[in-house]
């Protein structure tokens, strides 16, 4: 039971106004709660402060571009929506891309997760107080953003992925980087779970707060970790696996109680999957192309063939020309992805054109968000804190 | 094997409400009216179909259908690993279809962002207000006769004059 909660204060019901700038809401989340004492008797959450349309843009810009809109959705993991993006487009053109490919996205993918979910935990204590391990996770994220620098030549808007396979492959030596920057996963890990697990404030704060129950987790559509934070056993990448999935060994973290200390504890566990997933991509990284046959006529050419030579040009016009380059057929397409936050999902119609005709997004993290007002109600107010950073809410992919 | 029991079910039941059943790229799509939504979805999630993923709409303007637009509900069984996409079809001149919101809760939120972005009112729903766009917004940004750059809204913002008016100071 929330301390207070129990027995109500004689005082005048007061409406406080939280956010969109405010420090913890992390993005542009508004909060009108009204308050009676330091109970929260409502919140009403107003969102839409981050609208910008993607949707509508995204039935103006042809598949390939596209891409870098996806970038700009989950901010904190970006890779994982190229890859939601690219997959749904090659299952409605038909196009299998190599297996080095997938391995690649594979591996892009958990490095996403481990730096998202470190950036979470680390958030949600940098709210209820603990810097520390906000500060250790900060450090490890550093080190995973480098390698995506690598590899894909930025760390944050990163289009890594394009349909039928990937911008570029992945350097040499790129494997001895992500296994130094994999073995200090466990050691950070093992460093914030010192700071925290047994820590009485962090328990206070965090136990027994905004619980779901299955039934609600499937009612308001709940995915990801804040599901298997109710003891819902549903992970995307088993069972219904994506990209090569179902090659690699690794388990689901569950947890029963769904409140926000079983959610930190679900994501500490699955950055420790992620780890392994990432050692076995590298250990069976398979050889050969990242791009399907450049005869198919999806693939764009190596960018050093179309400054210098006449022939890459041409290719390069005939892929990207408003009058020419791929066109998939009428139809419909929707896949699911395992994100960070939850089931990733883009449903593509076509008809037929160069552009889609209709691009939705599945934001897991509206759907993640819309329980907040029930998980609120009597609360205190400084658990909004511990609530919404347990939510990982984002706003870019919230209000899209 | 759940999914093609339950979609003989449906055309058992309701014969005249499912208008087509197509395939494509091995998913199942089910067309059926609108206003019959509930009774179909209803079918579906007491029998194994419990998770709504995804609702969301398609404006057939050009792109052509039985209706003008369609409502897209997506589910999922957890128990099968199944999914299926319904796809409810709304009239043009009276868009408006029953609220899912009394099956699933996820379906408040977001067919508020339909409502929002199409002009497609649920009935029944609790709280069918404007979510992305301010209130007081005219206009429904995806349906395709809406211009990419907008109708002008940019240009008629209010604008908050801050600080000392240095024109009327003078």
């Amino acid at each position: 039971m929330v301390q207070g909660a129990d027995k109500p204060m004689d005082t005048e019901r007061m409406v406080l106004n939280f956010g969109p700038q405010h420090p913890s809401t992390h993005g542009t989340l508004r909060i009108i709660m009204e308050l009676e004492g330091e109970t929260v008797i409502k919140g009403t959450p107003e969102i839409g402060y981050l609208h910008s349309g993607f949707e509508k843009l995204g039935e103006y810009l042809d598949y390939n571009q596209y891409i870098t809109i996806t970038d700009r959705m989950n901010y904190l993991s970006p890779l994982c929506n190229n890859v939601a993006y690219a997959l749904t487009a090659e299952k409605l053109m038909g196009l299998e891309v190599s297996k080095r490919t997938e391995y690649i996205r594979v591996l892009m993918c958990e490095l996403s997760r481990i730096a998202d979910h470190i950036l979470n935990v680390g958030m949600l204590a940098v709210d209820l107080g603990a810097l520390t391990a906000f500060l250790y996770g900060f450090r490890l994220r550093e080190d995973i953003y480098d390698l995506f620098e690598i590899a894909t030549g930025t760390r944050l808007t990163t289009s890594y992925t394009l349909v039928g396979g990937l911008m570029r492959d992945i350097p040499d030596k790129f494997d001895e980087a992500v296994i130094k920057v994999l073995d200090n996963v466990d050691v950070v890990a093992r460093d914030i779970e010192t700071l925290l697990n047994k820590n009485r404030i962090w328990q206070d704060r965090t136990k027994d707060i905004g619980i779901i129950s299955k039934e609600d987790a499937i009612s308001y559509g709940l995915s990801g970790p804040m599901a298997r934070a109710s003891g819902i056993d549903w992970d995307i990448r088993v069972q219904e696996p994506y990209s090569r999935y179902e090659e690699f060994d690794f388990d689901v973290a569950i947890a029963l109680n769904g409140d926000v200390f079983d959610r930190y504890l679900v994501r500490m566990e699955e950055m420790r999957q992620s780890v392994k997933i990432c050692r076995q991509a590298l250990d069976k990284m398979p050889a050969g192309d990242v791009m399907v046959d450049p005869d198919l006529g999806f693939s764009l050419p190596p960018k050093d063939e179309v400054y210098n030579s006449i022939e890459g040009l041409i290719y390069h016009f005939e892929i990207t020309m408003r009058n020419r380059g791929m066109t998939p057929p009428i139809g419909e397409a929707y896949v699911a992805t395992e994100s960070p936050n939850g089931e990733l999902g883009f449903y593509i119609v076509s008809d037929g054109g160069r552009v889609p005709y209709r691009v939705r997004t599945r934001p897991p993290s509206l759907m993640n968000y819309s329980i907040f007002p029930k998980l609120i109600e009597g609360h205190m107010l400084s658990d909004a804190p511990a609530i919404i950073g347990s939510t990982n809410v984002i706003a870019g992919e919230l209000d899209r | 094997m759940l999914l093609s029991k339950i979609i003989t079910k449906v055309h058992d039941k309701f014969p005249s409400v499912t208008l087509d059943t197509t395939q494509f790229a091995g998913e199942d799509i089910i067309h059926i009216q609108g206003s019959y939504n509930l009774d179909v979805l209803k079918l579906f999630r007491d029998n194994g179909f419990n998770f709504l993923a995804d609702i969301t709409a398609i404006d057939n303007l050009t792109l052509g259908g039985f209706e003008r637009f369609a409502v897209v509900y997506h589910l999922l069984s957890h128990e099968t690993a199944e999914r299926v996409t319904i796809k409810a079809y709304v009239p043009e001149d009276q868009p408006e279809l029953p609220s899912a919101e009394s099956l699933w809760k996820t379906a408040d939120w977001q067919e508020r962002e339909i409502y929002d972005l199409f002009g497609i009112s649920f009935k029944g729903h609790p709280n069918l207000i404007r979510i992305m766009n301010p209130d007081d917004y005219q206009g429904h940004p995806l349906r395709k006769d809406y211009p990419r750059l907008g109708r002008k809204e940019r240009d008629d913002f209010p604008v908050v004059k801050r600080g000392i008016n240095k024109e009327a100071a003078q």
